[in-house]
C-alpha cells in the first residue's frame, strides 16, 4: 500500500512544489479516477490496469481545467482565498459524484489481476504487488521526466523561481498546467490501480488523502522523490503496527511516526523550506 | 372607498384566525445518515396521513391521526453523515429552531448516543429503531425509546444457535476469532461476545478491534488466518465488511464459518457487491426478505415499498418504519405533542406481534426504554441472497458448513 500512498502523495507533493498550493481536493480526484476505471470497466468491459491511459488521461484534463478555470484566478490572491477554493472544489466534487452516481458502494469484479503470491509463508495480494510495481514505475517515469526531458527541467526551473524562469522565456502559466496535469494522472493512475481491489463512494478519497499529505509533509513539501520514500514508511509504518501492536493503533503509530519527524524537523526528511 | 378598506382590513385579521382554526402540523426530526432509504419512512408517513392504505387494524386506526384531529405529518430529514458532533448539532437544530414534536434517529450507534443526549435534556421523545449497542438503553435515560433487538439480544441468538447447530450436525465448535471496528458498535458488540463467550464456555484466540474505514486490512486478516478459529465473528460497517471478504480472498483466508453481527455485512451495497464472494457468511437480524411471503402485513408493506424503491423490503428500512410507526401509534394515542403525553403514551405502548412485520412478539418498553417483544434470526448468505437458516422451525435454507474455500469457488 504504501507505494500507491507515495504515488497519491506525489501528485500533491508536485503542485505544491510548483506554486506552493495545497490541493484539499486531491482525495476527491483519487475518488473520480476510480469511477473512471469502474465506469471503464461496467460500461466497455475495460480491466483497470488497461484502463490506467485512460484514467491517468482523464484526471490530467481535469487538472488541466482546474488550474485554468480555478488556481489561476486565485494564485495571486490570499492564501485563504487558495486554501478554500480547493477545499470548496473538494466539497463540490464530493456532492457532485453523490448526486450523480449515488452513494451506493460499487466494487470492480474479477480484475485481470487477482489472487495471490506465498512468499515465505507471508502471503501478498497479486492487486496490491501488481500496483506497488505500476505506481514504483510511474514514479521512475515521473522521475525521468523531472529530470531529464526540457520540459521536466522547465517545471523545476519554474518551481525554484517563477520569475527568473518567467525571464529565460519559460511559459509559467503554462508550466503551472501541466504541473496540475501531470500531479492529477499521478493520483490518476493510483485511483485506477486501488479500483482493483478497494470499494468505490463519493465518500473514498478522504482516508487516503490524509495519509497522502501526511507522507508529502514526512518527506519534505514539495520534494518528490522523498515523497516516495515517506510513502513507503506510512505503509510499513500501517501495516507493522497493525502485524505487532494492535490494529486499532496502526494510524496512531502511523501519525505518532509523522509528529516525531515534524518536532525534529519541521520541514520533512529531505524537505527543503 | 371606507368599505373596501374595512372589508380589506377584516380580511386580513381573518386569515390568521382561519389559519389556526387548521390543526398543525405533526413535524418529526428524522436524522440518518444520506445512505438511508428514506422510502420506508415516508411510507409511514402516508400512512397516518391517509395516502396510502395498508388495510390491517394498526395501520387503519393511525390513519388521518385522529387523535390529532387530523393533523398532517411532516418529516424533517437531515444527514448526520455519521459523524457524533454532526447528529448532536442537527438533532439541537430539530428541536431548537424546528420544534419537533420527537426525534427519529440515528442507525450509527455512537451517532444515536450523542443526538440521544440533545434530547434526553430538552425532554423531547427519541426514538432509536436500529441502532444495536446495549449501552444506550442502560444510561437510564427518560425519553429514549428503542425499538430494535440490541446486541445482547442478537448475540444471544447467535450463541443458541451455536449450541443447536452442534446439536444438529454432530459438528464441534470451539474456538472463536473475533475482529470488531472501533466505535461504540463495535466494541459493545465485541464486549458483548466476549461475556456470553465465556458464559458458554467457548475459547476466544483472537479478540481483536481494528481502526473503522481502514484503508487496509491486511494485517487484520493476517492474523485471522494464523489464529484460524471455528467461527469467526466480525462486527462492521459496511465499508469494512467489503474490505473484509476482498482482503480474505486475496490472502486465501478461509474461514470454516463466519458469524457477523448484521450492519455492514446485511446493507444492500455488501450484498449487491459482494453477493456469491460473501457465500456463506451468517449474521444475526431482526427480519429478512425471505420472511415477507410468511407474514401478512409485511407482504402489503413489500408490495407498496418495493415499487417505490425498486428493490424488495429488507432490514434496515424495514426497522426504520416499524420504529416510526411505533411513535406515530403513541403520538396518536396521545392525542397531543405535548413531551410528557407522548412519552406516556409510549411507556404505555402494546402493539401486538401480528401487527408487526418483523418475526417478533410485539412491542412493549419496559423501564430502560427498550423494546421487549424482539426476536433476532440468523440468515445465510446463499447463492448471492440472504435466507433465514435459524429458528431451525421457520428456516427456508439449510446451513451450509463449512464454507467452501476460494480455490473451490468458481
Amino acid at each position: 500500500m504504501g507505494c500507491l500512498y507515495a504515488l497519491i502523495a506525489a501528485g500533491l507533493s508536485l503542485i505544491f512544489g510548483l506554486m506552493e498550493i495545497v490541493n484539499f481536493a486531491h482525495g476527491e480526484f483519487l475518488m473520480l479516477a476510480m469511477y473512471v476505471a469502474f465506469f471503464a470497466w461496467s460500461l466497455a468491459h475495460l480491466d483497470p490496469v488497461l484502463a490506467l491511459p485512460l484514467t491517468a488521461l482523464a484526471l490530467a484534463g481535469l487538472g488541466w481545467a482546474t488550474y485554468w478555470g480555478l488556481i489561476r484566478r486565485v494564485l495571486g490572491g490570499p492564501m485563504l482565498a487558495q486554501i478554500f477554493a480547493t477545499f470548496g472544489l473538494a466539497v463540490f466534487l464530493r456532492s457532485g459524484a453523490q448526486f450523480l452516481w449515488g452513494v451506493d458502494f460499487r466494487t470492480i469484479k474479477d480484475p485481470l489481476l487477482a489472487g495471490r503470491l506465498s512468499v515465505g509463508g507471508v502471503f501478498l495480494g497479486l492487486p496490491q504487488l501488481a500496483a506497488s510495481a505500476l505506481a514504483l514505475l510511474a514514479f521512475l517515469g515521473l522521475w525521468l521526466f523531472l529530470r531529464h526531458s526540457e520540459t521536466g527541467l522547465a517545471l523545476q526551473a519554474t518551481a525554484q523561481d517563477r520569475q527568473a524562469a518567467a525571464l529565460m522565456g519559460i511559459d509559467t502559466q503554462r508550466m503551472f498546467a501541466l504541473g496540475w496535469a501531470i500531479g492529477s494522472a499521478c493520483v490518476g493512475v493510483a485511483g485506477g490501480l486501488l479500483a482493483m481491489f478497494f470499494y468505490i463512494f463519493p465518500d473514498v478519497g478522504g482516508a487516503f488523502a490524509l495519509l497522502a499529505y501526511v507522507a508529502v509533509a514526512l518527506g519534505g513539501f514539495g520534494n518528490v522523490p522523498a515523497t516516495l520514500l515517506a510513502g513507503v514508511l506510512v505503509g510499513l509504518a500501517e501495516v507493522f503496527a497493525g502485524l505487532l501492536i494492535a490494529p486499532a493503533m496502526k494510524y496512531a503509530v502511523v501519525f505518532l511516526l509523522y509528529l516525531a519527524v515534524v518536532l525534529w524537523r519541521p520541514q520533512g526528511l529531505f524537505g527543503r523550506f | 372607498m371606507r368599505l373596501v378598506i374595512a372589508l380589506a382590513l377584516a380580511l386580513i385579521l381573518a386569515v390568521p384566525a382561519l389559519a389556526a382554526a387548521q390543526p398543525k402540523d405533526l413535524v418529526i426530526g428524522v436524522v440518518y445518515p444520506m445512505s438511508v432509504p428514506a422510502c420506508a419512512l415516508e411510507i409511514a408517513a402516508e400512512i397516518a396521513n391517509g395516502a396510502t392504505d395498508l388495510p390491517f387494524p394498526f395501520y387503519q386506526r393511525l390513519k388521518g391521526m385522529p387523535g390529532l384531529k387530523g393533523a398532517r405529518v411532516r418529516l424533517i430529514f437531515s444527514d448526520h453523515q455519521g459523524k457524533p458532533e454532526i447528529g448532536q448539532a442537527e438533532a439541537e437544530r430539530l428541536i431548537t429552531q424546528e420544534k419537533v414534536a420527537a426525534l427519529v434517529c440515528c442507525w450509527h450507534s455512537n451517532v444515536t448516543a450523542t443526538a440521544s443526549q440533545v434530547a434526553e435534556r430538552h425532554g423531547v421523545p427519541f426514538l432509536n429503531a436500529e441502532s444495536s449497542s446495549p449501552g444506550l438503553t442502560a444510561r437510564g435515560f427518560q425519553w429514549f425509546f428503542r425499538t430494535s433487538p440490541h446486541d445482547g439480544h442478537f448475540t444471544q441468538v447467535m450463541f443458541e444457535f451455536f449450541r443447536d447447530f452442534q446439536a444438529k450436525r454432530g459438528v464441534k465448535l470451539k474456538t472463536l476469532g473475533l475482529t470488531y471496528e472501533d466505535t461504540t458498535f463495535g466494541s459493545d458488540s465485541g464486549k458483548v461476545e466476549k461475556e456470553l463467550a465465556q458464559k458458554y464456555g467457548y475459547d476466544v484466540i483472537l479478540d481483536l478491534q481494528y481502526r473503522a474505514r481502514a484503508t487496509s486490512l491486511q494485517s487484520e486478516v493476517q492474523r485471522l488466518k494464523a489464529a484460524n478459529p471455528d467461527v469467526w465473528m466480525p462486527t462492521s460497517y459496511q465499508t469494512d465488511a467489503i474490505l473484509f471478504v476482498r482482503t480474505s480472498r486475496e490472502l486465501d483466508y478461509n474461514p470454516r464459518m463466519i458469524m457477523a453481527q448484521n450492519s455492514g455485512h446485511i446493507s444492500s451495497d455488501f450484498v449487491k457487491e459482494m453477493g456469491k464472494e460473501a457465500e456463506g457468511t451468517l449474521t444475526r437480524a431482526p427480519f429478512s426478505t425471505d420472511l415477507i411471503g410468511k407474514r401478512p402485513v409485511a407482504t402489503a408493506l413489500n408490495a407498496i415499498y418495493a415499487k417505490r424503491a425498486g428493490k424488495d423490503l429488507y432490514d434496515f428500512p424495514a426497522r426504520a418504519f416499524t420504529g416510526i410507526m411505533t411513535l406515530l401509534d403513541a403520538i396518536n394515542r396521545a392525542g397531543s405533542t405535548a413531551p410528557d403525553a407522548v412519552r406516556r403514551a409510549l411507556v404505555a405502548t402494546n402493539i401486538p406481534g401480528d401487527q408487526l412485520i418483523m418475526t417478533w412478539e410485539g412491542i412493549k418498553f419496559d423501564q430502560t426504554g427498550q423494546n421487549t417483544g424482539v426476536k433476532g434470526i440468523i440468515l445465510q448468505m446463499q447463492g448471492g441472497k440472504y435466507h433465514t437458516v435459524y429458528p431451525f422451525d421457520a428456516a427456508t435454507r439449510d446451513v451450509i458448513y463449512p464454507i467452501p474455500p476460494w480455490k473451490d469457488r468458481k
